[in-house]
């Protein structure tokens, strides 16, 4: 069954084409790597499969439904339920802790439970630094409590932009081991990445070019 | 989590929100004070005007009715009398505190080194012990304060003193300790200058003695023409005017309002009905002069209240406004993560209405503070502060803080989460 269909998606802005007839199709529990340079389109396509933008033209089936013509609290709820997101700048809130970050995901989506949230955060390895402040953790760190935040809520599909952009090389294959332990789980993942060597671990990587799809790739 | 969330951002960012309190603090200070004032102002300033005479003047009814029938001039043809022992019911109306002072009046001809003079007996400072076991202290002193008067302080029970007129002591070449020979139609009886006065009116040319003194040279034993009155009142409006015109013309609510305060015309009213016999006539000039001053200063005050309020409505739009753009990407992420513009719309405004509190707690306090550094510069005197300020403090505050927040909750409802997640 197919998770993702992105069928004939453009993306205009005036005379700007972002996107240009975008085709792809992503199966459940499969890992996807979009590669391609900057202003390639990456990020706009990002936005429009994790709900967060609507294309121009084209339609978007997600998890079987046709999230183009929804509103845009109907696409708050389909991210809420359905995408988990990993930030390159991790974006976590400044003035709540490891713990009460990865919380919050659980306040927007259902139900606190502080205990789940601990789990998590032990399965990133960070359960000593539940209580520690974004400041106080290392950008690696930042990044766990990220992709705690993204897993608390057992989404069927997993957006990361550029995951290990701001991290050092340990840093990097800590994530990625994560992202693998979540694929080998059965989540399906979609890594934006500039980086060959992330997007190896994909099973496909489609690059972008101008907008358009100028390759597929199967690792 | 709203709750914690809250406390999270309330005790980590209690720096960045400093500025929003301290400026709802000062807002709330300055109306507080303005507003503590504006309420306590009509008493204040009613207390300053007290200081310019009497705004009440009661008459014989029969004398009042005469005299606006035939438009006498001359007293005398008309004179009738009020009781002397009538007078203590002045102080027995339902606005009794807010009678300060009265003074009765009454005058007489007596005949000095062979000219004409007009001698007035009234109380100076009279003791009087009420039915209703209250005691106070009233007369013709307290009511005539711009008097300048030269030799000691004049008593009642001082039947051998007599005040002087300025004009009618250089007439007659008087200066204080001289004897002066009185003369009436009956009696003669010879007085102690005990005072010089000069009022700049008429009654320079007069002689002022102890009520007692008059009423024998009189042969009025226990009676007074006229007695003059000092009330606070509560200034003239369309329902006093009115009630002025015709009590009777007023429906049953307009009546138990005007009557249950204390327009110059419901005291007029109660005293009258204590006292049948008696006209009492409001002197216009100086309830209108009251009433106008009380409402200027009083809208003085609320313009200057609007005007802090308006000031703090503004800074707090900016600061807020700087504020939700400062955390334009937290809010994109709590979006990216699910929540609603309402929730974090009510996020942000619980925030904001907690710290406006607080500044609103602090500045009223201050603001008390402040009201009554304006009490002791402007009236010398303590400003009562009133508990009505408190709702009003309160609504101010949420008034203020909502409106003040309105362009930064709009800019927050239009942000998109992928405005601000990937700015690299």
């Amino acid at each position: 069954m197919n998770m993702l269909e992105v069928n004939n998606v453009s993306k205009i802005y005036g005379s700007l084409h972002a996107l240009s007839e975008v085709n792809l199709t992503v199966e459940e529990g499969k890992w996807l790597s979009i590669m391609g340079p900057s202003g390639s389109g990456k990020t706009t396509l990002m936005n429009i499969i994790g709900c967060m933008d609507k294309p121009s033209l084209g339609s978007v089936i997600l998890d079987g439904q046709d999230i183009t013509q929804l509103s845009l609290p109907q696409l708050t709820e389909i991210r809420r339920d359905k995408i988990g997101l990993i930030f390159q700048q991790f974006h976590l809130v400044s003035y709540l802790t490891a713990l009460e970050n990865v919380m919050v995901a659980q306040y927007y989506h259902s139900m606190v439970d502080e205990k789940e949230a601990l789990l998590a955060l032990e399965r990133v390895g960070l359960a000593a630094r539940a209580k520690h402040l974004p400041r106080q953790l290392s950008g690696g760190e930042q990044q766990r409590v990220c992709i705690a935040r993204a897993l608390i809520n057992y989404p069927k599909l997993i957006l990361a932009d550029e995951p290990t952009g701001n991290l050092d090389e340990s840093n990097e294959a800590m994530v990625m081991n994560l992202l693998h332990q979540l694929h080998a789980e059965g989540s399906t993942i979609i890594v934006v990445t500039h980086s060959p060597e992330v997007s190896k671990h994909a099973q496909t990587t489609v690059v972008l070019e101008h907008g358009k799809v100028a390759s597929i790739i199967n690792n | 989590m709203f709750r914690r969330m809250l406390l999270s951002v309330l005790v980590r960012q209690k720096k960045k929100l400093f500025l929003i309190a301290l400026t709802v603090a000062l807002g709330v200070s300055l109306a507080t004070a303005m507003l503590n004032v504006m309420f306590d102002v009509g008493d204040k300033v009613n207390q300053e005007l007290k200081a310019y005479g009497a705004n009440l003047n009661i008459v014989p009814k029969g004398a009042a009715l005469v005299n606006e029938l035939y438009q006498l001039d001359d007293k005398q043809d008309a004179i009738q009398y009020i009781k002397q022992d009538d007078l203590v019911k002045i102080k027995m109306i339902f606005w009794a505190y807010n009678i300060v002072d009265f003074a009765p009046y009454l005058t007489t001809q007596v005949m000095v080194n062979g000219k004409p003079v007009t001698l007035v007996g009234t109380w100076f400072n009279k003791h009087l012990t009420i039915p209703t076991g209250d005691e106070v202290d009233t007369g013709m002193l307290a009511m005539k304060s711009w008097w300048s008067i030269e030799g000691n302080t004049m008593k009642d029970d001082n039947l051998q003193g007599v005040m002087v007129g300025e004009a009618i002591a250089k007439q007659l070449n008087l200066k204080l300790g001289d004897s002066i020979e009185l003369t009436s139609s009956t009696q003669k009886i010879t007085l102690t200058v005990n005072n010089i006065f000069h009022s700049g009116g008429v009654e320079d040319n007069e002689l002022y003695v102890s009520l007692p003194v008059a009423q024998n040279l009189a042969n009025k034993v226990g009676l007074v023409e006229r007695v003059e009155v000092s009330a606070l009142t509560t200034p003239e409006n369309d329902l006093a005017r009115k009630a002025a015109q015709d009590p009777n013309s007023l429906s049953r609510t307009e009546w138990d309002t005007w009557y249950c305060t204390a327009y110059i015309s419901s005291i007029a009213y109660q005293l009258e009905e204590l006292m049948p016999d008696v006209r009492v006539k409001a002197i216009m000039q100086v309830a209108e002069s009251e009433g106008s001053i009380l409402q200027k200063t009083q809208l003085l005050m609320l313009l200057l209240t609007i005007l802090s309020l308006i000031c703090s409505a503004l800074a707090i739009s900016n600061l807020v406004t700087a504020n939700v753009i400062e955390r334009s990407t937290e809010i994109g992420l709590l979006k990216a993560l699910g929540a609603t513009n309402t929730s974090v719309a009510m996020l942000i405004l619980t925030e904001i209405l907690i710290i406006a509190l607080l500044g609103g707690i602090v500045g009223y306090f201050i603001g008390l503070g402040f009201a009554q550094i304006i009490g002791q510069t402007v009236f010398g005197s303590f400003v009562e502060p009133k508990m009505i300020i408190v709702p009003l403090v309160l609504i101010m505050v949420s008034l203020i803080t909502l409106l003040g927040s309105m362009p930064a909750l709009r800019i927050m409802m239009f942000l998109r989460p992928t405005d601000v997640l990937h700015g690299r």
